[in-house]
């Protein structure tokens, strides 16, 4: 699945980033499935609200964490794909 | 020899049977054989402790489940708790019980997923099966509210003699209600079902045919929807790992508040149970003479043992290997290494055309 900059990400009804300390931080939650989210999806995860589109995520994350836009980029879409296709993100 | 005791796993899920009350009466119900009546139950601030405290231990996923969880006239509230707890809320129901008011209150009150069981295809046979008339159509009714709601559904197809012909038809109903997810669940022979077992025992022609139909509709629904299969073992060689080995992944909480490591741990007698009233989740999970007693492979004999997959299978099912062979530390019997083996091959051949004993 290709992800267009223009895309408005967010997690479906019925996939749930939590924290919990004991399982050791971030974990993305759907039906009978646990993902553990590390640092960087968590940062990319938790700005897919269907408010921003992914262009401007890519930009935040870049300023936040003064970083090359395009590795950023690069890093982005193909998270956003592979949860696209595990349907735990739409787009 | 190490000084420092190994810490034990963080659990993943929390099966919380909220009630073992239900209206319909499946021959092959998972719940116990002697049910906890209406007056011993947990209240909801007693199950909100006990989310907050699951959460802690790490828990992430709590399946309301019961019995039929609608039973319980806090189940709105309930589910809310375990929201709030920071749980995901999987609802595990017959559907029977549950208006469109009510399921809009659960979705508000932060559900996030819907497992709706179906006993068969056809009307008249589902409700046989349920021991229950009318069931097929709530279950259908229920469904489209929760796909309305945009809540993912499971539908759990429980297989056995009578049905286990329609997998490809049962596949083909889930997808028309709209679920993401099926579950072909064979029957697992503990608590009514073992009661039943003579009843609902499928053949291997027809076990052989179902594994094939489920393949082949893999292949043709990827992508449409996720089908799971759980295996009927008496006529495996190998034993599964059952709930993911003993005290390692899940813990069960009964309407009364005795935690369990699975559903059917009470079916073992020596066994002792801790209870949510009286001691903390975590003291449990750690320290309770169940929880203790079949985790880690320390409680193994030969063949588990110096057997290369101890760590894989955990020696099978306690509950089987206690049903079947008398001694809850044995090898699972499904296991072909077993001395005990033969005996599943026999006992699935015991079929009979007789009436479900229904649970009451």
């Amino acid at each position: 699945m290709s992800v267009s900059p223009d895309a408005k990400p967010k997690l479906p009804r019925g996939v749930r980033l939590t924290h919990n300390e004991a399982q050791g931080g971030w974990v993305l939650l759907a039906p009978e499935r646990v993902f553990k989210a590390d640092a960087i999806a968590h940062e990319i995860i938790k700005r897919c609200t269907g408010e921003a589109t992914v262009a401007e995520i890519v930009d935040d994350l870049a300023k936040t964490f003064n970083a090359p836009r395009d590795r950023i980029e690069t890093d982005v879409t193909a998270m956003l794909s592979g949860l696209v296709d595990k349907r735990l993100m739409e787009i | 020899m190490d000084a420092t005791p190994q810490r034990a796993p963080r659990p993943l899920g929390l099966l919380a049977e909220l009630t073992h009350r239900c209206p319909l009466g499946c021959p092959y119900c998972s719940n116990p054989l002697t049910l906890e009546g209406r007056a011993d139950e947990l209240d909801t601030a007693t199950w909100a402790h006990v989310f907050v405290e699951a959460a802690a231990l790490g828990v992430l996923q709590v399946h309301l489940s019961g019995g039929e969880p609608a039973a319980r006239r806090d189940l709105v509230a309930i589910t809310r708790a375990a929201h709030e707890a920071g749980l995901y809320t999987n609802l595990i129901t017959s559907a029977v019980g549950i208006t469109k008011e009510t399921f809009a209150k659960l979705s508000n009150a932060g559900l996030d997923h819907v497992q709706i069981s179906i006993q068969d295809n056809e009307p008249g046979t589902a409700d046989h099966i349920a021991g229950y008339k009318g069931a097929y159509a709530r279950k259908q009714a229920l469904a489209a509210e929760v796909t309305r709601h945009g809540i993912p559904l499971t539908v759990n197809a429980v297989m056995h003699r009578a049905n286990i012909d329609h997998v490809e038809e049962m596949v083909a109903l889930a997808l028309e209600l709209g679920a993401k997810r099926v579950e072909i669940a064979h029957v697992q022979y503990y608590g009514w079902a073992l009661k039943n077992r003579a009843q609902l025992m499928p053949t291997r022609e027809q076990v052989d045919r179902a594994v094939k139909s489920v393949e082949a509709l893999r292949a043709r629904h990827h992508g449409q929807i996720v089908i799971d299969a759980v295996v009927p073992d008496y006529y495996a060689r190998f034993p599964k790992a059952c709930v993911g080995g003993w005290g390692r992944r899940s813990l069960n909480v009964t309407p009364s508040g005795k935690v369990l490591p699975c559903h059917a741990a009470e079916s073992i007698p020596e066994l002792t149970f801790w209870n949510v009233r009286e001691h903390p989740l975590a003291d449990i999970w750690d320290n309770s003479p169940a929880f203790m007693a079949f985790r880690g492979t320390g409680w193994m004999q030969e063949p588990c043992r110096s057997c290369p997959k101890r760590e894989q299978d955990f020696g099978g099912c306690r509950c089987q290997a206690f049903a079947l062979t008398g001694d809850a530390r044995a090898a699972d019997p499904v296991c072909h290494l077993s001395p005990h083996h033969a005996l599943v091959a026999e006992l699935a051949e015991a079929r009979a055309d007789a009436a479900y004993d229904y649970r009451r």
